[in-house]
């Protein structure tokens, strides 16, 4: 069946009617905020990835009903994906959370026992008692929390605040740590500054698209349709996809390239130095606005210090970088020749030499976008930086159309996990806590004693995991994520972390996932629509909500969760004698009391919350503070991009009202204009009158090209274990699957995990398409179907196998070995074998 | 639970009401009933109702099956039912509901295999060959990629992606930034598995699987597609040995022409 260009065109007119008259009929605007079905409209954020389409979300006695794509938000401009079209059913799956649950027998707590129903006092009573146990017998390294890039932006701050300060513990990471850790620290080595300094306009400016790494089609669905449609209008636009298997963004490649596992390093020098040979660099862009530089080399896999290839490693997580000459540079990729890299990587070269042209030339804009094929790598540091070089050489950076972009998974993994600091190393607006003038600043912000804040960078995502189960955390809570089935090597690290004896696990949850069933108290927590909330997505969009629904039964905010928690603590009870005598003003008071009430974060009464048109919006934490506690913590964090003296400039943020009132703005915002193209003049204001460019993030304003060569993957197929394996995710389900699974609908369009496998691998096992089959590593067994046909068409050698199922936890497979700069795990690579079931 | 599969269970469930009554009425008089029953059925298979893979015309097949049920036994899902006394389509014949269960496309395909009688068409080796019907798409208002939303959901569920189902992408004049993806069926691909008709994520079905005849059109007799005919011809048109005389243009073009073709 196929229909006609005219009733194409038809259907679209009839469909641009429709929506003209629904926006009159429901949008914002409306007066009493009523349509004829007594749905009152407010403008709300997707829940899922993070692309940030703008929605509005339709109330009705208390209920979220319905939301729509909004027709003004600019990412979007009124169209979702199929997750997005179900938003108004996550919050409502039959097994929401709405009581604290406590693991106990014979009446009190007991690691073994079961989940009963226990008060919020009681729960936080047994919570704060083994905090408590384990500071005293180990100190602040004992105690830790992870957290989440779906977290607001308040309540990572929050948390920020209360492990880092608080506690004193930087034993604080996100799980935006397993997403997106390698280009925070590309972005950080080459530029000194966190974030893309394009942003999605760049979609349109284009000439040519470059992914590298990124499912696109399939994970950022709504920027999928505006690249796509920009390649259907103009002319000369082409695309060029590179992965280690097919997926549907092949389906609009111009020129489709499946490497070999780990070769993308060796591809991207190769074009480095087909730039350099044919002498197409931009010579005053490189001399103006770049430094050469050379990566330590045989820096390990992150793995245990005692793992065989740790200890073969020269420099173990070394991520120095030293100057060198440009001739130098030149010496050190011309080692990969076209030859070597279509021979290393297996793409045909003429294939390889076309994407080189396109960077190579100079009247092409070219944007490249890369996600997990790039982070989740244990060179995921180096391979970002590879493709930054490539763009700096020929100056095709902070301009519209020319744009390397690292997209990102979560709603707010730069808005939360970046921005205010829940890395275990970072504190607010890219400070760190290794840094004495930057703990010193923070100390002034939150009116703490100097030397509050530890120096040692806390314990990372799978770091975590492996002190959980070496005994050395042993108080731990999670929020706002599915880190058990999330995480590297669960039957070797995560699994026996949370249930060793020595610790208490605390998850925090609107649904009972895998990680909340493997803790010993699960707390019932308020999500989505049901709190204020703020998220900032991939392009540097801050971007706003109201609470419209209040949580059912019990369940509380991530952000209540913690600042109530903080009562439980007398600043004597964490904090050494030392430390109190710098600001005896602090004896005798709670951590809530410091950090919450001190002044800026309870400056703001509670209020009525109102939209534009006189609608009023609970807020739950006001009632229960009695102060705007999402308003105070927004201001305070504000000060670390505007106060006197900061350390760090370039973050600059608008005040909290002006977010209630606009759908989304990119930072930095300065005199009420957004940012569009950092590091640009005329676009940026930080950058100097007639300098052109300015990388003002690095003391010499320059950008660093650093190279690094091809090192191998940590684990690669062999005789006993002949397969590559790879997980991802799939367009229905996000975030582990723990709403979507939950929509029907969205359960119904894809039920269960599949091993996606070539029709030869199949065949050559005795396997037949539907068969159920055991995946197998060195670290354990799920239980599968195989499936030969469909979206994913993986070359021979290579599996891919998606995570979103609670019922085939695939990180009972893979390795828990991760980039050593950026402790971001590889979970594209490592050995696997799969037989009959 | 949707319209379409409401309506054929709702008939079913009256249909074994009147069987019950029938059953206190007595076995003689029920038998009548029943065998009454059968009559008014073979007339016609409803269009929900889908025959397994290599399942003879509609006519053909109902004399040719013996109602043995070996098909459903072999068939290793949920996907076959051989239906009862009530049901709308004949008792004892196998059958399946693309919403309810669709076909999984074994490769090996056990169903054919089990039938004695050839009811399932024994040449059909390979399961792409099977044609049990035909998808379509029959709502483009309510189907969400028609009014520009990224949900595709039945294109990715296609066991023949890009081949039966295509996304057909063009411009959204609407929001003038995003594409369209209009999915697309092409019958000679398309095996009427009913996997995009159990998988749209809509309250009813916008793309349904229905018997071949009923979703099939027919160009007439009387006429040809000319570029279909001209590539079949080996790319030589029909009508050889034409001349074209040259145009007459000025020997400079203008910039509007440049580039041009006639």
């Amino acid at each position: 069946m196929s229909i006609t260009r005219r009733d194409f065109i038809k259907t679209q007119a009839a469909m641009a009617a429709a929506v003209a008259a629904g926006t009159t009929l429901s949008g914002v605007k409306n007066a009493d905020a009523a349509g004829e079905d007594d749905i009152r409209w407010d403008k709300g954020v997707c829940r899922f990835c993070g692309t940030g389409c703008g929605v509005l979300v339709g109330t009705k006695d208390g209920r979220v009903v319905a939301t729509q794509g909004d027709p003004d938000a600019p990412v979007n401009k009124g169209l979702n994906c199929i997750k997005g079209y179900f938003l108004s059913k996550i919050m409502y799956g039959k097994d929401r959370l709405t009581k604290p649950l406590l693991r106990k027998r014979g009446g009190v707590f007991d690691k073994e026992g079961q989940f009963e129903e226990v008060s919020w006092d009681e729960a936080f009573d047994v919570m704060a008692e083994k905090w408590k146990a384990a500071l005293k017998a180990k100190g602040p390294t004992s105690v830790g929390m992870f957290g989440s890039g779906q977290w607001t932006i308040w309540e990572g701050y929050a948390a920020s605040k209360f492990i880092k300060a608080g506690l004193r513990s930087n034993n604080l990471d996100p799980n935006a740590r397993h997403c997106m850790a390698s280009a925070v620290v590309a972005f950080m080595r080459h530029f000194g500054i966190d974030e893309p300094m394009g942003c999605y306009d760049d979609l349109e400016h284009a000439d040519a698209f470059v992914l590298w790494g990124a499912n696109m089609a399939e994970m950022h669905p709504i920027l999928w349709s505006r690249m796509t449609d920009t390649r259907l209008t103009k002319p000369g636009c082409e695309v060029h996809v590179l992965s280690t298997y097919e997926h549907r963004c092949f389906e609009l490649s111009d020129n489709s390239m499946v490497f070999t596992p780990q070769t993308d390093l060796a591809i991207l020098n190769y074009i480095a130095n087909y730039i350099i040979q044919n002498d197409a660099y931009n010579k005053d862009f490189v001399e103006k606005h770049v430094t050469f530089n050379k990566a330590a080399t045989d820096i390990g896999y992150g793995l245990r210090p005692d793992h065989p290839l740790q200890k073969a490693a020269a420099n173990p997580d070394v991520g120095k970088f030293d100057p060198i000459s440009f001739e130098e540079y030149a010496q050190l990729v011309s080692e990969y020749t076209l030859e070597k890299a279509a021979q290393m990587s297996g793409v045909p070269a003429d294939k390889l030499e076309r994407l080189a042209k396109v960077y190579a030339d100079p009247n092409k804009k070219v944007a490249s976008y890369w996600t997990m094929g790039f982070n989740q790598h244990t060179r995921g540091v180096w391979v970002n930086g590879l493709l930054y070089n490539v763009h700096l050489l020929m100056g095709k950076i902070s301009e519209p159309g020319n744009s390397p972009f690292s997209l990102t998974g979560q709603p707010s993994a730069c808005g939360t996990a970046r921005e205010v600091g829940t890395f275990a190393h970072r504190l607010p607006a890219d400070l760190v806590v290794m840094n004495e003038k930057h703990r010193a600043f923070a100390e002034k912000v939150w009116n703490l004693p100097e030397g509050t804040i530890a120096e040692k960078p806390g314990f990372h995502a799978v770091l975590q995991h492996r002190m959980l189960k070496d005994g050395k955390l042993n108080a731990y809570w999670v929020q706002c994520t599915n880190n058990m089935q999330a995480a590297p090597n669960m039957n070797e690290e995560g699994y026996p972390g949370y249930r060793n004896p020595d610790n208490f696990i605390t998850v925090s949850d609107p649904y009972p996932t895998v990680t909340a069933l493997a803790a010993d108290l699960i707390l019932p927590t308020a999500m989505w629509m049901e709190k204020e909330g703020a998220y900032g997505n991939a392009e540097r969009r801050t971007q706003f909500w109201r609470q419209q629904v209040d949580a059912p039964g019990e369940a509380k905010s991530d952000i209540w969760q913690v600042v109530e928690f903080s009562k439980r603590f007398k600043v004597e009870e964490v904090w050494p004698e030392e430390l109190l005598a710098k600001k005896p003003e602090h004896r005798g008071k709670t951590l809530y009391d410091v950090l919450y009430r001190n002044g800026q974060v309870d400056k703001f009464p509670a209020e009525d919350v109102t939209d534009n048109v006189g609608n009023v919006y609970n807020n739950s934490e006001s009632k229960d503070f009695g102060f705007y506690l999402q308003k105070g913590l927004f201001e305070e964090y504000r000060l670390f991009n505007s106060a006197a003296g900061i350390p760090k400039k370039g973050h600059e943020m608008a005040s909290f009202e002006t977010y209630h009132n606009a759908r989304g703005l990119r930072w930095p915002v300065i005199d009420n204009k957004e940012t569009l193209w950092r590091f640009r003049e005329g676009y940026d204001p930080h950058v100097e009158a007639g300098s052109g460019v300015q990388f003002y993030g690095k003391p010499d304003k320059r950008a660093a090209i650093i190279f690094a060569p091809f090192e191998p993957a940590a684990e690669s197929p062999d005789a006993e274990y002949d397969l590559w394996l790879c997980t991802g995710r799939v367009l229905e389900h996000w975030h582990s699957g723990s709403m979507t699974r939950r929509v029907p609908e969205l359960y119904r369009a894809y039920p269960d995990a599949q091993v996606f496998m070539h029709p030869e691998d199949a065949k050559q096992r005795g396997l037949k398409r539907g068969q159920v089959v055991k995946v197998q590593t060195r670290r354990g067994e799920v239980e599968t179907r195989v499936e030969t046909r469909g979206r994913n068409k993986p070359p021979q050698g290579l599996v891919f196998m998606p995570w979103f199922d609670a019922g085939q936890l695939v990180n009972k497979l893979t390795l828990d070995a991760t980039d050593p700069l950026s402790k971001e795990t590889d979970f594209k690579k490592c050995a696997c074998r799969v037989l009959k079931g | 639970m949707d319209d379409t599969v409401k309506s054929l269970a709702g008939s079913a469930s009256r249909r074994r009401f009147l069987a019950g009554v029938a059953r206190a009425a007595g076995a003689a008089g029920a038998f009548g009933l029943v065998v009454g029953l059968f009559g008014r059925q073979a007339q016609s298979l409803p269009a929900v109702a889908i025959r397994p893979p290599g399942a003879l015309s509609e006519k053909k097949f109902l004399s040719a099956c013996v109602r043995c049920g070996l098909c459903v036994r072999d068939c290793p899902y949920p996907t076959l039912s051989l239906a009862g006394v009530g049901e709308d389509v004949p008792v004892g014949t196998p059958y399946f509901i693309a919403r309810r269960y669709p076909c999984e496309m074994c490769d090996d395909v056990p169903c054919v295999k089990a039938c004695p009688t050839g009811a399932l068409d024994p040449e059909l080796n390979t399961i792409d060959d099977a044609r049990m019907g035909l998808a379509v798409l029959v709502d483009e208002e309510t189907c969400l990629n028609f009014l520009g939303l990224r949900c595709d959901v039945c294109y990715r569920v296609c066991p023949v992606i890009d081949k039966a189902i295509t996304l057909e992408m063009s411009h959204n004049t609407r929001t003038r930034k995003h594409a369209v993806f209009i999915p697309t069926v092409h019958s000679d691909s398309c095996t009427g598995c009913g996997k995009c008709e159990r998988a749209c994520v809509l309250d009813t079905a916008a793309i349904r699987v229905f018997p071949r005849h009923l979703a099939k059109g027919r160009i007439g007799e009387h006429y040809r597609l000319g570029w279909v005919e001209k590539e079949k011809h080996g790319g030589e048109s029909l009508a050889p040995g034409m001349v074209d005389l040259p145009d007459r243009l000025p020997d400079e073009l203008p910039d509007a022409l440049k580039g041009w073709k006639p």
